[in-house]
């Protein structure tokens, strides 16, 4: 510790390089927040919703349709205790940009199921009584000036009208709030109901784009899911059942993984990273030559001098990348529109742990090559350069 | 001097050779040497005839290629760079013509360097360090970086680190070289009060004849070989 004063004045000796230095590792390091952030919302779906649901769908694709008819019979699996089925709609309000989530669901059941879903009283019977009837999220309705009562058009992508029209017209009948933050994703969706759709739509009636089965021990999940997908073996239409974690993990790595990309990233950000510190540390131990040679002649010792360089390294890494962490982590909360499909962005621990873990890495591995060098050094031929 | 003390500083058939790729060159060839504790020598000797060579062996900076090197009993030749090191901080301080202060540390920080590396508490590291500033006569001066302070001034803060930690022995190159006239003959001044109030023994490299007055003798070096050894004046 006694130490500390002396790597510290070694870093200020060139304010402006350090500083430099300093904020590109900074740099580096709030990335790696953002990414990891994202990473660990990806990789930790489990979070954001109930153990106790399975969605299947369609074994081939995502978005093959299966039959109504399977609805029946998941529900007569022991085990079973509501199922609700839904369909994709992918309706766009005046412009694609607005993009959300809209959903025809099975109403009765699909509230059921969803307890997250926060409803004024009075709202879940409007909804099942109109049949045009629609529940948008209170973040949703207010980003569009929205309020019950509203008369709201959405242009079809997937689903026109079978009067030939693409403009489907929907009544809003109450606002879904989410009962905590892991329920994010309701205050941003629009859900309306699936007799509507399936009558209304030019093709594809009787049909269902997934089911949602509400198990009743969700230790009993796995056992259930392979219930549901031997019942349909051998059917024209197979099935895949899973948790609604692996769900969304499947479905989120539709967009690539991210996983992947994030390293990517960070691996050619290290890269640099490693060169520019890498470069500053060489330069600093360079300059020096001669003031370590007199540590030398006074009697500090060459381990001593290898953990001084060492630990100047490592301090300027730690500086840096924690400063980097710490503005991720106090910016993160920003980004509300990236929240709203997802649960809320924060750098948990285990991204703390990581960075710190690639900080003392990264500090080892630019502070170690000028640090044998320093420790290598020849005191009387390093003085006799002066 | 009793003639039955042991000197400090005892050197015999001290040789060094350095190799410039297939080239040797035999800087030290044969040196024998004693130095009484509390003397004050003035060694002086033309350009690359080997004194900083000298000073560096028997400061423990650098080994001989023959010969043995012995200062208060501990003979240098067979300690690894480690111990060295510690005989070193323990034993020797040193003084530089340039002065090789740390431009990033305050006067007394540098002069604290030497105590980093004892067990002393930080108090007690930062009163010694004044002390011996003081000693100097810079007290004043102990906030202040290098760049802030006169060669003089400088030269005088790289004699506290060198005083710091008590070392028995103080080896000196050309610690005028860069000063004027009347900076040189206060630095010398300073060696001398060491020398004769506080007892350490010196051993200093100079040029300038006017400078190795101060000595209580002077030592030559030719081309490798001690030629003829003289009293000085520098008597009290
Ligand atoms: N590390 C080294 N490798 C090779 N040759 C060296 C080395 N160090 C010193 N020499 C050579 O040894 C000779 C003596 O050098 P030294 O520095 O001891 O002389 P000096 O008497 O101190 O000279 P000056 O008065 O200029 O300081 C010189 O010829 C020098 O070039
Ligand atoms: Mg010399």
């Amino acid at each position: 510790m006694k130490f500390l004063g002396l790597v510290w004045a070694s870093l200020l000796r060139k304010r402006t390089r350090t500083l430099l230095t300093l904020l590109s590792i900074a740099t580096a390091f709030l990335l790696f927040g953002f990414l990891d952030a994202v990473r660990v919302v990806f990789t930790q779906g489990s979070a954001q919703s109930g153990a106790d649901r399975l969605i299947t769908t369609s074994r081939v694709s995502f978005i093959q349709p299966l039959p109504l008819a399977y609805r029946e019979q998941i529900k007569a699996l022991p085990g079973v205790h509501t199922v609700a089925y839904a369909n994709w709609f992918g309706g766009i309000y005046q412009d694609r940009r607005n993009f959300f989530a809209n959903i025809a669901v099975s109403p009765e059941e699909y509230l059921a199921i969803h307890p997250e879903i926060l409803l004024d009283e009075g709202v879940r019977e409007a909804f099942l009584s109109r049949r045009a009837g629609a529940l948008v999220g209170a973040e949703l309705a207010r980003k569009h000036g929205w309020a019950v009562g509203d008369r709201i058009p959405l242009q079809a992508t997937l689903w026109p009208h079978k009067s030939g029209s693409s403009t489907w017209t929907f009544e809003i009948v109450g606002l879904m709030r989410a009962r905590d933050e892991r329920a994010r994703k309701f205050e941003n969706q629009m859900l309306f109901r699936y007799d509507y759709f399936d009558e209304g739509r030019q093709s594809g009636q009787g049909t269902a784009g997934w089911y949602i089965a509400k198990i009743r021990e969700p230790a009993e999940s796995a056992r259930v899911a392979l219930a549901i997908d031997a019942l349909f073996r051998n059917s024209a239409a197979e099935t895949r059942s899973q948790s609604e974690k692996e769900f969304n993990l499947a479905f989120a790595r539709q967009f690539g993984d991210v996983g992947l990309i994030a390293r990517a990233i960070m691996a050619a950000v290290y890269f640099t990273l490693l060169l520019v510190t890498g470069h500053t540390m060489a330069q600093g131990v360079r300059e020096r030559t001669a003031e370590l040679a007199v540590l030398k002649t006074l009697g500090f010792g060459n381990g001593l001098i290898l953990r001084l360089v060492l630990a100047e390294a490592l301090l300027m890494v730690v500086m840096g990348g924690c400063a980097g962490l710490a503005l991720a982590s106090a910016t993160l909360p920003l980004f509300k529109t990236f929240g709203a499909q997802l649960p809320p962005l924060r750098i948990a621990a285990e991204s703390w742990w990581a960075g710190v873990g690639v900080m003392l890495g990264l500090g080892l591995a630019v502070g170690l090559p000028p640090a044998v060098r320093a420790m290598r050094l020849g005191i009387t031929e390093a003085l006799a350069e002066r | 001097m009793p003639a039955t003390a042991t000197p400090l500083i005892a050197l015999r058939g001290v040789c060094k050779r350095y190799f410039r790729g297939q080239q040797s060159v035999d800087v030290l060839q044969g040196i024998d040497l004693d130095i009484e504790e509390g003397d004050f020598i003035a060694l002086m000797g033309p350009s690359g005839s080997g004194k900083t060579t000298l000073l560096n062996l028997i400061g423990g900076l650098d080994q001989p290629t023959a010969g043995s090197v012995s200062v208060d009993g501990q003979r240098l030749e067979g300690l690894t760079s480690a111990e060295l090191a510690a005989w070193r901080a323990r034993n020797i301080g040193f003084i530089f013509q340039f002065y090789n202060l740390l431009p990033m540390l305050s006067a007394r920080r540098n002069v604290e360097l030497p105590l980093l590396l004892t067990s002393l508490s930080a108090r007690e590291r930062k009163h010694r360090a004044l002390l011996a500033l003081e000693l100097v006569g810079l007290a004043a001066r102990a906030q202040h970086k290098p760049a802030e302070l006169s060669g003089g001034e400088e030269q005088r803060v790289a004699i506290a680190r060198a005083l710091v930690s008590d070392p028995r022995l103080l080896i000196c190159d050309e610690p005028t070289g860069d000063l004027d006239r009347h900076t040189a003959d206060e630095i010398l001044s300073l060696l001398q009060v060491l020398n004769h109030r506080h007892g350490k023994t010196i051993l200093m490299v100079t040029h300038d004849p006017k400078a190795a007055e101060y000595a209580r003798r002077q030592i030559h070096l030719d081309k490798g070989v001690l030629a003829r050894e003289a009293d000085a004046g520098g008597g009290a």
